[in-house]
């Protein structure tokens, strides 16, 4: 089942003189990192299986901004927000789904202010609303049964309050979702936020993610689901550090769905 | 002669009232030294949250042991406080429980106070063997070393001594206990007593009515000089608290004004600015007098319960970083600010700020802007904007980022993407396999 993927730019969109029904911000990880844009291509395809009229804005696409603005460089930051509103008020978007919770806490939050206002949503927001519309079928197929952690990005859950979206989507594949014991507004950091994924952390006596991903184990999981592709980074490399990765994988709940729909 | 009790009296709560008033002006004083920030919006949302997070304690009970005794102090604290009224009017003139004419329900007023007294002691006594006894971990964090360690302490025996007195001097009143009406609880503290002369019981009573006073009287003062302003503070500062989602942070509109030039192709880049125009503003903070008055207005607020710093995840994996210590240092370094003013006339500088001085760089740089400390404060403080304020300062005004930060910055700058790819391969995933 390797349907090729469709995917337009908004360029194109444009040129045939057509407007999306919503334009997918892909971000840096879901563009660059080979993991995350395995994530891209999963929701792609559920997209594509669904039949949302989607662009992406490909080359025209740039940093949100989001790690300037947390490692305090506020010029930088709103030169990225600036650059960016441009090109999307240029195509005239309406609507954004985005895979990655600091782009989507950035435009849907900061860029108003600077005169980008947008209807922005989370990827498994998007997806539940599709369910809802029954416009997706989620079955539960290879994942029914197992047990599966969910770990709460701090820019979707803390900075946003979205906490069932994605544990709605995961109890869909009918999976047996078990909870750690920080979660949802009590939810332990990946330790990526903040800018940190780009730079070494401060001297401590542990690193964050494998703080968390102790925690995860705890669960005894077959599978950590998380949703933000830097979460995904670092809980992936804690589960290497603790030696479990032929056990235990960490999948960003759109691949979940993706997998148990064979796509 | 026979006046000289409520002259004393008068005097002592003119004193303390009015000392307490002093220092209270200095606070505020303080406060306005901070940047002045629009806060008229959201009102709406801001009582709903008064009356949530500050009167009704929701985010308290998040940890139910801590959150149930905390809530039986603060209502003990509340309607206790509603005998001091009748305190009051006797000392002034002379009377002995004035409203005792309501009867039953006199009795009922002072059965709840004396219950809630009791409970308010129980319940300290718990507080300070979490402290001292079971030593909880948030207790004991080294910002904790010294002065606020003995804060913690000094409150919760000045509440002991304080419902202690209360019940003594129920328990001692002869005539009190004579009526029945409302001694739930003293009537099993006057069987001690029994025996004791009707002379000395009335000595002992009075004794402890003097000081019960006296006690409130000081505690009152020593507000000012501890971490226990919360009683008060909290409410201004879950007004004032955040009412946006807790992931926007704010776009800093001096910045918004610089990059809009600098995207005009029309401005002229060798432009003098004209004549009297306003120096540009500071990025960031690197001072006390750099943060808005609602961040100083937090730094007095926090009654360091430590709840943000045991969620930091920073400070669970053993990095420098502390929010409480962020809270604490901030309002030490606005009372060195303040003494300094007070002793001066107006602000000279010390050599000091509280970057560095106060606030190291490596405290800084450990934080992942997760807002769990922002989540956990249950009176809305936000130390993840004052971290945020100080990165600034230290990122634009300094150029001082950590150096992966610079390349990361620079890779942004260049090629739009934190990473060095080009961002004409940004589409490239759509065709690999």
């Amino acid at each position: 089942m390797n349907e090729v993927l469709k995917v337009p730019t908004m360029a194109q969109y444009m040129a045939e003189g057509k407007q999306p029904e919503v334009l997918f911000w892909v971000g840096c990880a879901g563009s660059f990192d080979d993991r995350a844009k395995k994530i891209t291509k999963a929701f792609a395809k559920l997209l594509n299986r669904c039949q949302v009229d989607f662009a992406v804005l490909g080359t025209e696409e740039g940093c949100t901004g989001d790690p300037a603005k947390r490692a305090g460089n506020e010029f930088l930051f709103q030169m990225q927000a600036l650059m960016n509103i441009q090109v999307l008020d240029g195509y005239e978007v309406k609507k954004i789904v985005t895979t990655c919770p600091h782009c989507f806490n950035t435009l849907k939050n900061e860029y108003p202010e600077l005169g980008g206002s947008y209807e922005v949503m989370h990827h498994t927001q998007f997806l539940k609303a599709l369910l809802n519309e029954g416009r997706l079928k989620v079955e539960g197929g290879m994942f029914k049964g197992k047990r599966i952690t969910y770990h709460d990005p701090c820019y979707l859950g803390r900075a946003n309050n979205e906490y069932e979206a994605p544990r709605d989507l995961l109890r869909k594949l009918e999976v047996e979702l078990v909870e750690m014991k920080r979660c949802k507004s009590r939810g332990l950091c990946c330790g990526a936020g903040g800018a940190q994924m780009f730079k070494e952390p401060e001297k401590g006596n542990k690193d964050i993610n494998i703080e968390r991903t102790e925690e995860a184990l705890e669960t005894e999981p077959t599978i950590i689901a998380a949703g933000c592709p830097f979460c995904n980074t670092m809980m992936t490399d804690g589960v290497k550090a603790k030696e479990k990765e032929n056990d235990i994988q960490v999948m960003d709940v759109a691949e979940m769905i993706a997998n148990a729909a064979d796509l | 002669m026979d006046y000289l009790p409520n002259i004393i009296f008068l005097l002592i709560l003119g004193v303390g009232i009015g000392y307490f008033t002093k220092n209270i002006r200095i606070v505020i004083r303080n406060i306005k030294l901070g940047l002045e920030v629009d806060a008229s919006d959201h009102r709406k949302e801001r009582w709903n949250n008064v009356i949530r997070i500050a009167l009704g304690q929701s985010k308290m009970v998040v940890r139910p042991v801590s959150g149930f005794m905390h809530l039986i102090v603060y209502v003990g604290f509340v309607i206790i406080n509603i005998e001091v009224l009748e305190i009051i009017i006797d000392g002034i003139f002379g009377t002995h429980r004035i409203f005792s004419f309501l009867g039953g329900f006199y009795g009922f007023l002072i059965g709840c106070f004396e219950l809630l007294a009791a409970l308010v002691f129980i319940a300290v006594i718990v507080f300070w063997v979490r402290r001292n006894v079971l030593k909880l971990a948030r207790f004991w964090k080294p910002e904790m070393k010294g002065w606020p360690k003995k804060d913690a302490d000094f409150i919760l025996y000045f509440e002991m001594v304080l419902m202690t007195l209360f019940l003594v001097m129920n328990a001692t009143d002869v005539h009190f206990q004579a009526m029945n009406n409302g001694n739930w609880v003293s009537q099993f503290i006057a069987v001690a007593f029994e025996g004791v002369s009707v002379n000395s019981l009335h000595q002992i009573e009075r004794t402890s009515w003097w000081l019960h006073i006296i006690g409130i009287l000081v505690f009152l003062n020593y507000l000012y000089y501890s971490k226990h302003l919360h009683i008060l503070l909290a409410f201004p500062n879950v007004y004032f608290g955040r009412v946006n989602p807790t992931g926007q942070f704010k776009n800093l509109a001096s910045v918004t004004k610089e990059v809009k030039l600098m995207m005009d192709p029309a401005a002229d880049p060798y432009a003098a600015p004209p004549e009297g125009a306003e120096a540009p503003a500071k990025f960031g903070a690197s001072d006390v007098a750099d943060l808005s008055q609602i961040q100083l207005l937090n730094a007095y607020t926090c009654t360091e319960c430590g709840r943000c710093t045991s969620e930091c995840p920073a400070n669970q994996t053993g990095k420098k970083l502390s929010p409480r210590k962020i809270m604490m240092d901030t309002r030490d370094r606005l009372e060195e600010v303040g003494k300094n003013i007070d002793k001066n006339g107006s602000f000279q500088p010390d050599g000091k700020q509280l970057l560095d001085d106060y606030i190291t760089r490596e405290e800084l740089w450990a934080c992942t802007t997760c807002n769990a400390c922002v989540e956990a404060c249950p009176v809305s403080i936000d130390p993840l904007s004052i971290i945020m304020d100080m990165r600034q300062y230290l990122v634009m005004e300094q150029s001082a980022a950590p150096n992966e930060l610079n390349v990361t910055m620079t890779n942004i700058e260049n090629n739009a993407a934190p990473w060095p790819f080009n961002q004409m391969d940004r589409a490239n995933w759509i065709n690999e396999s």
